[in-house]
């Protein structure tokens, strides 16, 4: 048994009977998976073959267990083994939540053992209203962030819970839950959105920083850009229809079936920045537009509170008839008030209004 | 951090909400007003009738004199360019029909979004000149006052923030998206306190121009 | 379960629509000017057809437009890897597999031989101790 805690990528590899070529071809679906040109391979290659094994404590907050699931049914599961069986997931709340304390005693030898270098990975919001909305082991959700994030390198916040504070932060935001960008200031913290996320990607970004011993670039809202980079929209293989102006107005019409532009159904493509279009879903079937309902916009801040999933992006979030009927009203009940105002005037001018003869306009001259 | 979303969000909901209120209040009031006060009783014999000479005047005067053609042509083109391409991209576009379908619950056929966009820029390209024709033309610039510039702006930038979003050319999309909104959402607010009335009361004053006219029995 | 499996129920046939989406033929200009390089300059090219934007039938028609040349290997290196040259000589379609037999990488290549294809410098090396260590068993009198 090689030991995997001091040995690098590329010894584990070949002591398993791994061939180069078997290792190239690792590092070029892994560029792949990164959203890397294939032109970073050999870069890839030399660095995965240095790259040990970072220590990895996985925390789960206010959350539907949604973002596991999607990591752990990833649907390239010898390429994320791989990745797994690298780093060292020493600590994972769901995951060993039967183990009790004994996972608490794991979680603090990690980070005692590996302080100022392991990552931390979030899911879930945290809630501020009350610390005993959601605890774990005793301890509530901030206090626990607080603590193990001290010491960690970077903390990863996946799904959209973690970065924005997503479902339990949706208006009236009950728990005053946060993200962890609000709790972590002092420490990189990596957003991958999603509602899930795309496994792909979280387990892309754990590989860039194997890789590379670096944090990705990321965007205003501190997602990679390498997954978050390019709009929905922009990478829609439906797009040439929007330009076209054909759209699909019902799910079941002649647009619905000949794949037409989903806007009209209430497709947030053109707002939400994510990889769908191209990593996809589900072992690459196909994603949300391809299989013919719009996009959520679930890796976007407050998605939940952004109008109706089946209405179009440009229509308002409040309800507009409402507003409508009522400023029609109460513009009728003013009006009314003006225009008996000017009634009065007006009576009043015709009351004065008298018959001048030429006798009359000698006597005031 | 979320600051473009949080706007976006506020553009399209309150801001929004008060913003289409205040227009609905303001116009209705004005119009009441207008419509209400009515014209003086003209006690003269009536020489013609009312009714044809004032609806063909609404009509007529959408077509410009030859006159003043001649004497500001460029008055007249881009006050048409751009008054052709504000409405093609107002109404026609499918995204906007789709508002409009919600508030109203009726909808029309839009145009391909090329077509719409060219309208944009020819829209865009008319304001530009119009606003070249005010600054450079002295008999304009002497009829300017401050509230033909501000009406100006609040034409133009609708127009300039729907082109640039439309082009994604603000990053991220919901900040462009969200400065459409808000700058429709100024145009609305000041519409019904500003000559933009003219929108409404250009049919009324052109009835009343024909109408008038017609009773008296001269052309309008 | 046989219960459920007996129960009928009607499966609606529905295959998504195939279009030409028009993604196909930007990439095949994309190849054209890579093959032109590889031509003139000796440049090689690699594209990720994972970061294109398919829609359903795009790939299809890419790959029956390529078509299938003379060369076809196949790599048992970590799951499966197909790697053939299309119909237009310098083009290769190269597939990845993972042992689940999902595929985790889609690329063309614009090469006079994909590099994998080449024994490796690090395999080599292995390679010939084993060969040395095994012509010393022999000379040890064990069978070859």
């Amino acid at each position: 048994m090689v030991d995997t805690k001091t040995k690098t990528l590329g010894e584990i590899l070949r002591h398993s009977g791994v061939s180069r070529r078997g290792f190239l071809k690792f590092c070029t679906a892994t560029a792949s998976m990164m959203a890397l040109p294939p032109g970073m391979v050999p870069a890839i290659a030399a660095a995965l073959d240095k790259a040990r094994r970072p220590s990895v404590i996985w925390l789960s907050f206010q959350e539907c267990t949604g973002c596991t699931e999607s990591l752990t049914r990833s649907h390239s599961p010898s390429l994320e083994n791989l990745i797994f069986d690298h780093i060292s997931l020493d600590y994972h709340h769901t995951l060993q939540v039967a183990s009790g304390d004994a996972a608490e005693a794991a979680r603090e030898e990690a980070m005692h053992a590996n302080a100022g270098s392991y990552l931390v990975v979030v899911d879930g919001s945290i809630p501020l209203g009350n610390p005993g909305y959601s605890t774990t082991a005793g301890f509530s959700n901030l206090q626990i962030l607080e603590e193990t994030a001290a010491g960690a390198a970077a903390v990863i916040a996946v799904g959209t819970c973690a970065a924005f504070g997503g479902l339990p932060k949706a208006d009236p935001n009950p728990t005053g839950a946060v993200s962890v960008r609000d709790i972590v200031t002092d420490k990189p913290v990596i957003n991958v959105s999603g509602c899930p996320p795309i496994p792909v990607v979280i387990t892309g970004v754990l590989a860039h920083y194997l890789t590379f011993g670096t944090l990705p670039e990321l965007d205003q809202y501190g997602r990679p850009k390498a997954f978050y980079g390019t709009s929905i929209h922009d990478r829609c293989y439906r797009r040439p229809f929007y330009d076209k102006g054909l759209f699909a107005s019902t799910f079941d019409d002649e647009g619905a079936r000949s794949g037409w532009c989903l806007y009209k159904l209430g497709c947030k493509g053109p707002m939400t920045y994510n990889a769908c279009a191209t990593a996809k879903w589900n072992e690459g079937t196909s994603w949300p537009v391809e299989s013919g309902h719009g996009c959520l916009g679930c890796s976007q801040p407050d998605f939940w509170d952004a109008g109706g999933f089946y209405n179009a992006l440009s229509i308002p979030v409040g309800e507009l008839s409402r507003t409508v009927s009522y400023a029609t009203a109460a513009g009728l009940g003013l009006g009314a008030v003006a225009a008996g105002i000017n009634h009065r005037s007006k009576v009043e001018a015709n009351r004065r209004h008298g018959e001048v003869t030429v006798d009359d306009l000698e006597k005031t001259s | 951090m979320n600051e473009s979303m949080d706007f976006l969000l506020w553009t399209r909901g309150t801001a929004f909400d008060v913003s289409v209120a205040i227009f609905i209040v303001g116009m209705l009031i004005r119009l009441f007003e207008i419509v209400s006060l009515g014209r003086g009783r003209d006690l003269a014999a009536p020489r013609g009738t009312e009714f044809l000479p004032g609806i063909r005047t609404i009509l007529s005067r959408t077509l410009p004199y030859g006159g003043t053609f001649k004497r500001q042509p460029l008055t007249v083109i881009a006050g048409y360019l751009f008054h052709i391409g504000l409405l093609v991209s107002l109404l026609l576009f499918i995204p906007h029909i789709e508002l409009f379908r919600e508030t109203f619950g009726f909808g029309w056929p839009g145009l391909p979004n090329p077509i719409v966009d060219a309208a944009a820029v020819l829209g865009i390209t008319g304001l530009l000149a119009a606003l070249w024709n005010r600054l450079t033309n002295p008999v304009m610039k002497m009829l300017s006052d401050s509230e033909d510039y501000l009406v100006w702006i609040l034409t133009f930038l609708p127009l300039l923030t729907g082109y640039l979003a439309y082009h994604r050319m603000i990053n991220p999309y919901p900040l462009a998206m969200g400065l459409h909104i808000l700058s429709i959402e100024l145009l609305l607010v000041l519409f019904p306190f500003t000559k933009l009335m003219h929108t409404f009361t250009l049919f009324l004053a052109r009835w009343y121009n024909g109408a008038m006219s017609g009773r008296r029995g001269v052309e309008s | 379960m046989n219960a459920l499996n007996t129960t009928p129920v009607p499966i609606e046939k529905f295959t998504a629509v195939e279009h030409r989406f028009g993604n196909t033929l930007p990439l095949l200009h994309e190849i054209s000017h890579a093959l032109h390089r590889l031509q003139v300059e000796g440049t090689v090219t690699t594209l990720d057809l994972n970061a294109v934007p398919f829609g359903p039938g795009d790939e299809r028609q890419l790959v029956d437009f390529l078509g299938r040349g003379e060369v076809s290997a196949k790599l048992e290196a970590m799951g499966d890897s197909h790697i053939r040259e299309s119909r237009y000589s310098g083009v290769w379609i190269v597939e990845h597999w993972n042992t689940s037999g999902e595929r985790v990488a889609f690329q063309i290549e614009i090469t006079k031989l994909p590099a994998l294809l080449e024994a490796q410098q690090e395999d080599i090396a292995e390679s010939l101790l084993m060969l040395q260590a095994a012509l010393e068993n022999a000379r040890n009198g064990a069978s070859v």
